[in-house]
């Protein structure tokens, strides 16, 4: 049972990143019905924004996180700009291949300027341990799943009472309409780049201060689960995104923890498959009739 | 029978011959040396996995991500077997079981997930190649992350004509009954579906058949650089024979062939500054989405029938 208890302690940590990246996904997916495949990277990038904050200029935990955020947020809204604008109306498989090239550009860049080797974060909070009975809590955990929490509740505020969330929402209902009305459609989506790469870049400080190492590839694999994650809770659902962001994590963790953690990843993808077959609007989603 | 010896068949068969003259000719030579010799395989090699994939990405119009899955079944089988039975033998024999396994598990994968579209199906179909590989990582037989090391049995000659044999495979599958119910599915799935055809035996069809293509590949690329580990057959390889496909024009054979040397060169010439190559690759692929989403060729094919059609046409506008 410790174990047990332990893991899912420990899944909620590593769901909190997922759920965070996740979000970025099911948000502009939801908006331009584009899986952004760069989005793992603008994470990744997130890190490396917060490390040159904590060691070049010797910030603080929270001045890294808001200047990784604020760096993600207009790194992400030039992507959106440069590669993703102009093939607003192409197919989508074309704007799938665009987002791959991104991502490897971001990769292959952040490999040349800073080097392919691991980078290590300084640790720039106190690692205090609470045993809880015989469950280990440490005080980077809570404050990792504190951010994530704080920074859910404000994007709910921003999507559902603010004017930028009620042009997001009418944007990703239907763009021609929402035009019509007088919503500037291309800052829309800009803005929400912004928002979900900013989510994106505190999911990288919070790794990095989480896992005390960072590098140029560490986005791949985090970014496919966040989509994972964001598939399983239904695309284009900012409260399905925070649930499979936690559901995947903790699998993830319990499978680790019960031995398993050579095929952890493979679990992932077989929970991915599972649920496109099964229900492929994911578990928040609603079927929606292809009309000819 | 007559058709079989029709002028422009004489003229491919002519151009096969050729081309494999003058290539062994410059290795005996020595002008094409044991560095280009490896060029020129690992182009080959590409060519096949290019022309497989296209047949899944340009011809059936449905998005794999999972390449590199079918190619390192292949490579595993080739190897495996070639443990057991040192030599020619055991690779003919590995390559026959590449084909059943990556056939039956490309049907496995493509009954359920060719029922998605787009962008769900290339998601599944990468975790389906990462499955494959974390499978291989995780046995004994195949002797987890370290991989295997086998004595090379493959040379010019048998890639040569394992190029040329699937790319008549796949050329004349392109051009059957089943082939254009597959550029229908591509075209609109919908109306083909109205149409009468079954959609999703076409799509599984074409994926089958590419995957078997992709696991010859692969055992080709084990029997020839002989060295094999999981880590070779990641996501980023997938992507690599995407970029191929996508630079040559996506559904066109001979854009990819053209892609394939192009690149292969390219990476030839790069590759002191792998990391520049990266940047290279990502800064292309995004450039020729943007300003030519259709690739260097589009769709359109060389063939001698319009060579021969605008050679007689000019013959025309002198007279």
């Amino acid at each position: 049972m410790t174990v047990f208890l332990q893991q899912i302690i420990n899944g909620l940590s590593l769901g909190s990143i997922y759920a965070l990246i996740a979000l970025g996904y099911t948000m502009v997916y939801g908006i331009i019905k584009l899986i952004n495949f760069a989005h793992g990277d603008i994470y990744m990038l997130g890190a490396y924004i917060g490390f040159i904050a904590v060691t070049s200029l010797g910030l603080g935990f929270f001045p890294a996180l808001l200047a990784a955020m604020a760096g993600c947020a207009l790194i992400g809204v030039i992507i959106e700009r440069v590669a993703y604008k102009p093939l607003r109306h192409a197919t989508r498989i074309t704007a799938l291949i665009t987002a791959i090239g991104v991502s490897y550009f971001l990769q292959a860049g952040t490999q040349r300027v800073m080097g392919t080797g691991v980078k290590t974060f300084p640790n720039v909070l106190s690692n205090e341990v609470f045993m809880i009975g015989g469950v280990r809590i440490t005080s980077q955990q809570i404050i990792i799943f504190i951010t994530t929490i704080v920074l859910m509740l404000v994007l709910q505020f921003i999507v559902k009472k603010t004017k930028i969330g009620r042009a997001m929402r009418a944007v990703s209902v239907d763009a021609d309409a929402a035009k019509l009305m007088g919503i500037n459609v291309d800052a829309t989506i800009s803005y929400t780049f912004a928002i979900g790469s900013a989510l994106a870049g505190a999911a990288g400080v919070l790794v990095g201060i989480y896992y005390n190492s960072i590098n140029p590839l560490m986005g791949t694999l985090p970014g496919v689960k966040a989509f994972i994650a964001a598939v399983f809770g239904g695309i284009g659902i900012i409260p399905g995104a925070m649930f499979g962001g936690f559901f995947i994590g903790v699998c993830e963790t319990l499978i680790a923890g019960y031995g398993g953690s050579l095929y952890k990843d493979a679990v992932v993808y077989i929970i991915l498959i599972v649920i496109l077959i099964i229900k492929p609007a994911g578990l928040l989603g609603k079927n929606v009739k292809e009309k000819v | 029978m007559k058709d079989r010896f029709k002028k422009t068949n004489l003229c491919w068969l002519a151009a096969i011959i050729l081309s494999y003259v003058i290539l062994t000719a410059l290795m005996q030579a020595g002008i094409i040396d044991a560095v280009y010799e490896t060029v020129l395989s690992t182009i080959m090699i590409n060519i096949i996995l290019a022309i497989s994939l296209n047949l899944i990405i340009g011809i059936t119009g449905q998005f794999s991500l999972g390449h590199a899955g079918f190619m390192c079944i292949g490579a595993y089988s080739a190897g495996v077997m070639m443990k057991q039975m040192p030599g020619m033998g055991g690779f003919l024999v590995g390559i026959l079981i590449g084909f059943v396994i990556s056939a039956l598990v490309a049907l496995i994968v493509s009954i359920p997930t060719l029922r998605l579209k787009g962008d769900y199906l290339a998601i599944a179909t990468l975790g389906f190649g990462e499955i494959i590989r974390i499978i291989v990582l995780n046995m004994t037989i195949t002797n987890g992350a370290a991989g295997l090391v086998l004595q090379k049995v493959v040379t010019f000659p048998f890639i040569f004509a394992a190029m040329v044999l699937s790319t008549i495979v796949i050329v004349n599958f392109g051009c059957s009954a089943p082939g254009r119910a597959c550029i229908s599915v591509r075209e609109d799935e919908i109306a083909s579906e109205a149409m009468g055809i079954n959609t999703t035996k076409y799509k599984v069809m074409a994926f089958v058949i590419g995957a078997m293509i992709a696991s010859l590949a692969g055992a080709l690329y084990a029997g020839n650089f002989y060295v094999i580990r999981p880590d070779m057959f990641t996501f980023n390889r997938s992507i690599d024979i995407l970029v191929i496909v996508v630079f040559g024009g996506m559904g066109s054979m001979t854009g990819s062939y053209i892609a394939a040397i192009v690149i292969g060169l390219l990476n030839n010439f790069l590759q002191s500054f792998a990391a520049v190559r990266m940047i290279i690759y990502g800064l292309a692929l995004v450039l020729i989405m943007i300003f030519r989403p259709s690739g260097l060729l589009g769709t359109k094919e060389f063939t001698f029938t319009s060579l021969f059609n605008r050679f007689s046409k000019r013959k025309g506008e002198a007279q």
